[in-house]
């Protein structure tokens, strides 16, 4: 399998937007497309499936309550149940108006970060991490879209050229 | 144009007909003499009026009650106001006639003493039973009234509410709502009858045609009489009728005249040459914004707050607020999506729908943050004369208290969290059904405690004065749809909330 790409650069977002529905109904299969900003719709119009990312938070959320609940009957309930200035003691459910303000912190600190920390594995970031740009004007003012070359090279350079691309190229990937 | 559909209409006129007749069974059912009142303690609880007045004490708390029992520890609430009420008793009715008590302890001179506390504490009884029938009395003909009250006030709320909502609206330049202007438009419609009706209500109560509000009795703030209360008396410069009819006429005139200027520059908006109608709207919503904050936090103090005049808080406004913002959202998306499923709004998605969801939803979340604060805050510090607030609440409305919210809190938070569910029709119209309901018990824990107290229960009093205002509410609102085309033509963002896509 060859690992030529084509490398079409846009310099708009609504001239990107149209050359990709272009590229899909021309049955080529889009790599990857790099873009300065967030374009409205791009997933869409790619038929990327969607983030499952709302549910992770969710259920880290679930698990944060679960903690905060386990934690203060632990400690305030079960293992000292003091009395602490004529705070009902006995059981969790006597005294939960108090431990409210935790459990809603908790449940919120859960979901928040482990759904951050959720989002930069699934994209594979981290501090030191090598940046993956093909091409420093992608993140200034540039729009590229990357297609695996299978088949006529010419063919598919025309195709793309005619899609409104400023600049059409076949690099050799790495 | 929309046309009232005739089955709708005959609908609303059947619940209309047999709301009216719920409440006027509730006005004949209520109890006229304590005879009446006794025989029905006698057939419900037999043998244990004892144990009854123990249990009905904290109640009583409202009604008469002298100022020192505030200080007393709440656990012992009951007690002690069972016992400042003995005392005031006992020193206006010296009289010791109880037979068997006598009988039974005269044989021994030894038990003098004994024989005086006990006859005496028999005498406490008889009077106390007597003071406990005359407050189930008027409890029990309160019913009536509170069951209208509450669905009166509730009804005109929601269309309060969403006049808030079209102000914001139009305040904030929303770009996806102006196509469901003339529905908020035909839903406050509401306000001018619901109003007039909930004024005479309240005119009702100022004419001392029932117990709805404590301190309206004379007697009260009558340092003479053996009814006063000496912290009524201390807030009777707020607390006088007249003072209190004429700040809710000039509340609702307000209410009702900017309502009115809003509908008349929408519609002239169609047929105008340039946006002047409009941006008078817009100025007139930043207006009675202003206006509504205020209002509704004196109207909140003075129609629902006052009701218990013992009590304060200060984030009541706020949380009264929320509770009828939230339900206003609610009827404005499930006559949105009725008229939808009719065919009459064509350019609304479910966009659209999903934006009023989030708000359902959103607002559901703030009503819940604002009923926990309250509740924790009194909760947590436990002071006597604000924790009786709650005291009475969970002891004796335990299900609705807490049922609201599971209604109000926990079932919009599962069902409307989801994306992909908030566009769907049964999802938003089911959930908007349980939030209505939910915020119908939440009016309902509000007047009830103090009104009808213990002898509360959801029946045909209730049920049908709300069907009376729910067939009410129906017939005008969607009168008032068919009087005005439901797509406002020149409305400047109409073109962004026609393609509005989310």
């Amino acid at each position: 399998m060859s690992n030529k790409v084509i490398h079409a650069i846009y310099n708009d977002d609504d001239v990107l937007m149209d050359a990709v529905k272009q590229t899909r109904a021309a049955h080529h299969h889009i790599e990857e497309i790099y873009t300065p900003f967030p374009v409205h719709g791009l997933d869409k119009a790619m038929g990327l499936a969607p983030t499952r990312i709302a549910i992770c938070a969710f259920l880290y959320g679930l698990v944060g309550l679960s903690v905060a609940t386990w934690m203060m009957n632990f400690i305030m309930i079960q293992d000292w149940p003091q009395d602490i200035g004529g705070k009902p003691s006995f059981s969790y459910i006597d005294n939960m108006p108090a431990f409210v303000p935790i459990m809603f912190e908790l449940t919120v600190f859960f979901a928040a970060h482990l759904m951050v920390i959720t989002f930069y594995m699934r994209s594979k970031l981290w501090p030191f991490k090598q940046a993956e740009n093909p091409d420093v004007r992608t993140t200034d003012d540039h729009f590229l879209m990357e297609v695996g070359v299978h088949g006529n090279e010419e063919e598919l350079l025309s195709f793309f050229a005619n899609t409104g691309a400023v600049e059409v190229k076949i690099v050799e990937k790495h | 144009m929309y046309t009232f559909s005739s089955k709708l209409k005959t609908f609303s006129f059947i619940l209309m007909a047999l709301g009216v007749v719920g409440i006027v069974f509730g006005f004949l059912n209520a109890p006229k003499t304590i005879e009446d009142v006794e025989k029905l303690l006698a057939d419900s609880h037999h043998g244990h009026e004892v144990a009854h007045v123990e249990k009905i004490a904290p109640q009583a708390v409202d009604t008469h009650i002298v100022a020192d029992t505030v200080n007393v520890a709440v656990a012992h609430v009951a007690d002690s106001t069972h016992v400042e009420t003995n005392n005031t008793t006992v020193d206006s009715t010296v009289h010791v006639e109880d037979t068997t008590a006598v009988v039974a302890v005269a044989e021994s001179p030894a038990h003098t003493d004994n024989h005086k506390t006990h006859s005496k504490a028999d005498a406490h009884y008889q009077d106390d039973h007597k003071a406990h029938l005359e407050h189930v009395l008027h409890q029990l003909q309160n019913k009536p009234w509170a069951a209208l009250y509450v669905a009166c006030i509730f009804f005109m709320l929601i269309s309060v509410g969403v006049l808030a909502f079209y102000a914001i609206q139009y305040a904030a330049q929303a770009g996806w709502s102006p196509i469901l202007f003339r529905v908020m438009e035909g839903i406050t419609a509401y306000l001018l009858p619901g109003s007039i009706i909930f004024f005479l209500l309240l005119v009702a109560a100022g004419m001392h045609w029932n117990h709805l509000f404590v301190w309206m009795d004379p007697e009260v703030v009558n340092p003479e009489s053996v009814k006063f209360d000496k912290l009524i008396f201390l807030k009777k410069g707020w607390l006088s009728v007249g003072r209190f009819l004429g700040t809710a006429a000039v509340i609702l005139i307000v209410w009702n005249y900017v309502r009115f200027k809003f509908v008349k520059n929408s519609i002239a908006q169609d047929a105008a040459e340039d946006n002047a109608p409009y941006k008078r709207n817009f100025k007139l919503a930043a207006f009675f914004l202003v206006f509504f904050i205020v209002s509704e936090s004196i109207m909140s103090w003075d129609w629902i707050m006052s009701v218990d005049p013992h009590w304060y808080s200060t984030l009541f406004g706020w949380y009264v607020f929320a509770s009828f913002f939230v339900s206003g959202i609610t009827v404005i998306a499930m006559i949105t999506l009725y008229l939808k499923s009719k065919g009459y709004l064509e350019h609304v998605n479910t966009s659209h729908i999903h934006d009023l969801a989030k708000f359902m939803f959103g607002i559901s979340i703030f009503w819940t943050y604002l009923w926990f604060s309250q509740f924790m805050l009194i909760w947590y510090s436990n002071i006597p004369e604000e924790v009786t607030y709650f005291v009475t609440r969970i002891e004796h409305y335990k299900l609705p208290f807490f049922g609201m919210l599971v209604l109000n809190f926990i079932f919009p938070l599962l069902i409307l969290i989801n994306t992909d569910f908030k566009r769907l029709t049964w999802i938003v119209v089911m959930a908007g059904i349980v939030i209505l309901f939910g915020h119908y018990i939440d009016f309902f824990n509000m007047i009830m405690p103090a009104t009808v107290g213990d002898q509360w229960f959801i029946g045909i009093p209730e049920i049908g004065a709300l069907m009376f205002f729910l067939g009410l509410f129906i017939f005008v609102v969607f009168s008032a749809l068919t009087k005005a085309p439901l797509v406002p033509k020149r409305n400047p963002l109409i073109e962004e909330s026609k393609h509005f896509h989310y």
